[in-house]
Parts: C-alpha cells; structure tokens; sequence
C-alpha cells in the first residue's frame, strides 16, 4: 500500500488532464506500435518519420488558425502519405531522397507557421507543444476524434493483416496471389499517417517516431511470430506511455511547482525497452546456440 | 490436347519500351509434366514467367493456364530474386500458411484443418526440422524449399520456378530437383523451371523451352537440344557437345566476339601486350 503511494502521487486518478493523457496516450501508443510493426517490416521507418516532420506543419498552422490540432496534424500527414503513395517510387535509394526533401519542406513550412505564432502571440509554447508534445494540456473535447482516429487505424490494419505481411516477404509474391499491392500500400500509408497524427498530438511530431519505431523493434526482435511481435509492441508501447505520464506526474513533486515533460520520460522508458529487447534477444540467440550445439558437436571434440 | 493442356502459350510477344523480348513464342506444357526454361542471361525467361502469373502484360497473344475447377488462382509462383529479411517475424510454417490464404482479408482464425494441410506441406519438402525458425535465418536452400511449400500449398495445376536452383551447391540442386520431380508426380502439378544451365534438369525433365534471340522453341530435350535446331534459333552456329552425359553449348565464333568486343574498346586493347 505504502508503496502504491510512493507510486502514485496523490490526485493521479482523480485528476481529468491525466484521464485525457492517459485515453488519447494509450491511443497513440497502441495504434503507433501496431502500425510500426508493419511499417518497419516494409522498410519505411524513415518514411514514418518524413510524415511526422510534415504532419508538424498541420499542427502549427492550426494553433495560427485556432483549429482543433489533431484536424492540422491529421491533414498534413495524410497529404505526405497520399503523395509518397502516389510518386510510388519503387528504387529504395530515389525513396529515401524524396522522403529527405519532403521532410525538409515540412519542417521549413513548420519554422514559417512557427514564427507567425511567436510574433504575433498568439499561442505561447506553440514550438513547444508542436514539436516535443505537451500531454496534460491537451483537451478533453479530443478525446472521440482521437479514438475514433485510433479504432480505424486498427480497423484498416486488421483488414489488410494477410496480404500486408505477404507484401513485407515479398511484392511480387503478394501480386502473384492476387493482391494489389498498391492498394495495400495506400492503406497502409493511411494507417500511418492516423498514427503519426495520433502521436504527434501527445509526444509532438518529432518524437513521435519513437512510439512509431522504438515498441515495433522491441517486439520484431523478441517474437518470431506476427501476432506475438504486435503484442510486445503494443506492451512496450503502452508501458512507455502510461509510466511517462506516471512518472511525469510524480515529477511535480520532486521538483515543487515545476513538473518534468511527459514525452522526456516516455522516450526514455521506449530507450529502455529497446536496450533490453536488444538483451534479452542476444541471451535466448545464445540458449538457442548451445542448445544446437549440444547433440551435433561438428565432429570436432 | 490443347484443352487439356496445364499451360498454353500462343503467339505471345512483349516488348519493353519499344525493345521487342519475347516474339512469337508458342508452347504448351501437360499436366504434371515437367518442363524446363532455359536460356542466356537476359532472355527473357523470367519475364516470361511474370506474363504467366499476370505481373507482365503481353503485347499480343494468348496464355491459357487449365482451370481447377475450384476457381481461383492455380498457379504457383516462386520469383527469382526474394531477399528474407532477417527483421520479418515469420517462421517458415507462418509463410507456407500465407501461400494458402495470403490474399485473404481480415486476421486468420485458428483452423485445424489449415495447420493440418500447411504440416503436410512442410513435411512433402522436408521441412519438418526447420518449420519453427524464422525465415530469415534458414539457409538459401531452405527457404527454396519453404518458397516451393507456399506456392505448392494451394495445390495449384502449374507451378512456376524462376531460377530456384541458383545460390545453390551441388547437392542442394540434386535435392530440390528431385524435390520438385517427386511433388509434380504426387500432386499432378505441372512444373515450369528455369534456369540458365539444363543438365542438373536433363534426367527429369519432360520437356524443355529454350529461349534465345526472342524466339522459342520447344519439345523433348533430345529434338532441341541439338545442333541444328539451336543454330537455327540463335541466329549463327552454335554446337551441341556431350561430355559425360553433360550437355554444353558453345557458340563457335565465340574466340571471335571476344575479339571484336576487345576491338571495340581501343583503350584496354592497348594495354594487353
Ligand atoms: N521492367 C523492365 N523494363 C525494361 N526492360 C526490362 C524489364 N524487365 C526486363 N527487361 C529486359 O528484358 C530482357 C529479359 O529480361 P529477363 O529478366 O526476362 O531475362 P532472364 O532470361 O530472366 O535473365 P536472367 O537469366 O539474367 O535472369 C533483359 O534484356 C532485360 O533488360
Ligand atoms: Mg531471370
């Protein structure tokens, strides 16, 4: 009990920022971590971030324009994933030039939308909040779009699940059993951009690669199997976020009348996850190894 | 015959921004049979393949693959080049599975009939040991065979191997052809193989197809794998050698070639003494 107070400060489940951080957050790092398992099997974990850097211009524009955030990050997002799909370069060298302008042209249109707000005051912290993700300030009206932004992700991912992972092996295989890959890309670049939109609005548009990438590898190095990988992923993900909003809740009162930002500790917790995927893969290669090496022996002893 | 044919291929030409690859080509495979493509580098081998499984669009002509009647797709496909990215999370087991519903929408539900078919499977290819380890980590002839599982698992009527034995030592292509020999026989599915080298072939094939200059010709190895018949198709004499039961074709102006390509090129002709 004692210790459960030590964990949770005081007000932590009574408190309604924290209700919307913790709904939206889980939002973003359930949606994020299952479509960054596929989108890192594809080999579009910079494309995933290119769309983050441009979905930041969206976010910008509409605290100028006083517009529900999520609608600006959601627009941009979609647009750069739309185009990507649509330019369809298939040479993975050409891809990542591309990829390298428009998030360049994103971020150069966000220090535009930026500076607006700054000199004219009117959104203070917008970098801020733009950039690196603000959680308890995000409010509650967001909450339904949010959710239904996450259950369609969800939806169209479950819906292409086969073919999707067919495609990772293989394009040609996929076209050959009659998928249309295009198609399956399409959807896939929409699932992305309603997760970087998701995570853009909690832990910012830059970070939000780390919710997208950091639980996707966590669970391709530990699994073996599709449905086990998104299940470390979605864990790892949800851990991240809920114990960074934990912690950063905590922090006010470590630090009296100045809380710690919550992205810092959700990108610190998906770090962690990560290190230790990373060690816990390497001792059960190694079980593996000796395992194999027990009855063969090579003829060498 | 020609309606009881897996494969026919008439009048077929394709061309790649206006460069002609394939013209005229006429063949047709039986059911069960099996039969080899072979030809030079360049072709047009695997492109034919990719107009058969619909990959290609031909300029003109007609490809006809014999119908299972149980609708659907009944060709197999295993591509050339497929690089198994240690990063995807699929056993050889989850691949196999997805040769038989990889098209399907929506997640797959647990099926005991399915895991039954795709254990089947596994074991026809001899799979059985590695069935559990990720693709990515199996061996280059592994994954040959846990490629052959997917495309075969749907038991279609015409499978197609774009150069399945290349990357492979010599006893993993006795094997894998012996593989194929014995699975087109148990499942009555016709077999088109390519590859740029015909005799690890020679004592199973049925028949051949032998690309070359565009053009094909086809029927048992012994009608086209002879001098004559080849000179005609390359366009200039090659000749038909047997050497220990290995068949090789050499082209005679080779020494020539070699010469005016070096001809060609003033600079490094210099430099040789
Ligand atoms: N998409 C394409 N666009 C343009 N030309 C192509 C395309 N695909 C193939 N070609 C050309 O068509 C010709 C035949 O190629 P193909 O890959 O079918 O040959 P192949 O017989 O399979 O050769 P290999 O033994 O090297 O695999 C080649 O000259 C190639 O350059
Ligand atoms: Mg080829």
């Amino acid at each position: 009990m004692r210790l459960l107070g030590l964990m949770f400060a005081p007000g932590f489940f009574s408190n309604a920022p924290v209700h919307t951080a913790l709904l939206v957050g889980g939002g973003a790092a359930v949606v994020s971590a299952v479509v960054g398992v596929f989108t890192v099997m594809r080999g579009q974990s910079f494309a995933g971030h290119a769309l983050a850097d441009v979905s930041s211009a969206g976010g910008a524009a509409s605290y100028l324009l006083g517009l529900n955030p999520l609608v600006g990050f959601l627009g941009m997002a979609a647009l750069a994933a739309g185009g990507m799909e649509w330019a369809d370069v298939r040479d993975a060298r050409e891809r990542d030039l591309l990829t390298g302008v428009m998030l360049g042209a994103g971020l150069g249109l966000t220090a535009l939308f930026l500076y607006f707000a700054a000199v004219t005051g009117s959104a203070t912290g917008a970098a801020i909040t733009v950039l690196f993700g603000s959680m308890f300030t995000i409010p509650a009206s967001i909450v339904p779009v949010a959710l239904a932004i996450a259950v369609a992700a969800l939806a169209a991912i479950a819906a292409i699940y086969r073919p999707l992972l067919v495609s990772a092996v293989s394009e040609d295989l996929a076209q050959a059993q009659g998928t249309r890959v295009r198609l399956i890309g399409l959807v896939h670049g929409s699932a992305l951009a309603f997760a970087v939109a998701l995570s853009a609005m909690t832990v910012g548009a830059i970070l939000s690669t780390a919710l997208l990438i950091g639980p996707a590898a966590a669970g391709l190095r530990l699994a073996d199997r599709p449905g086990r990988s998104l299940a470390i992923a979605v864990l790892t993900g949800l851990i991240a976020t809920w114990g960074g909003i934990l912690l950063a809740y905590d922090s006010y009162y470590w630090t009296p009348g100045r809380g710690w930002p919550v992205s810092f500790f959700i990108v610190v917790l998906v770090f962690l996850a990560y290190l230790l995927a990373g060690l816990l893969a390497r001792v059960r290669l190694r079980g593996v190894r000796l395992a194999a090496a027990q009855p063969s022996g090579c003829g060498q002893h | 015959m020609t309606d009881a044919a897996a494969l026919s291929v008439a009048g077929l030409g394709i061309s790649f921004s206006g460069r002609q690859i394939l013209k005229d080509v006429e063949f047709q495979v039986a059911p069960g049979e099996f039969c080899a493509l072979i030809g030079p580098n360049g072709s047009g081998k695997t492109t034919l393949l990719k107009a058969i499984v619909g990959l290609v669009t031909p300029d003109s002509g007609r490809i006809a693959v014999d119908a299972d009647g149980s609708g659907g797709t009944s060709v197999g496909y295993v591509p050339q080049k497929i690089s198994l990215d240690a990063h995807i999370p699929l056993r050889a087991r989850d691949v196999v599975m997805l040769g038989l519903d990889g098209a399907r929408l929506g997640v797959p539900l647990p099926s005991r009939a399915r895991d039954a078919r795709v254990e089947e499977m596994l074991q026809a290819v001899g799979a059985g040991d590695f069935a559990d380890r990720r693709i990515g980590h199996l061996s280059g002839g592994q994954q040959q065979r846990i490629l052959v599982a997917h495309a075969l698992v749907r038991r279609p009527r015409l499978l197609l191997l774009d150069e399945p034995l290349a990357n492979l030592d010599v006893r993993s292509v006795a094997e894998i052809v012996a593989l194929l020999r014995r699975l087109s026989l148990q499942y009555q599915t016709a077999i088109l193989l390519s590859a740029h080298d015909m005799n690890p072939l020679l004592p199973v094939m049925d028949r051949i197809v032998y690309l070359a200059n565009c053009c094909a010709v086809s029927g048992k190895a012994d009608e086209v794998v002879r001098t004559e018949v080849l000179s005609r198709l390359y366009g200039y004499h090659v000749d038909v050698v047997r050497v220990h039961g290995r068949v090789v074709v050499i082209a005679a102006h080779e020494p020539e070639e070699i010469r005016a390509a070096l001809a060609r090129d003033p600079v490094h002709t210099a430099e040789i003494p």
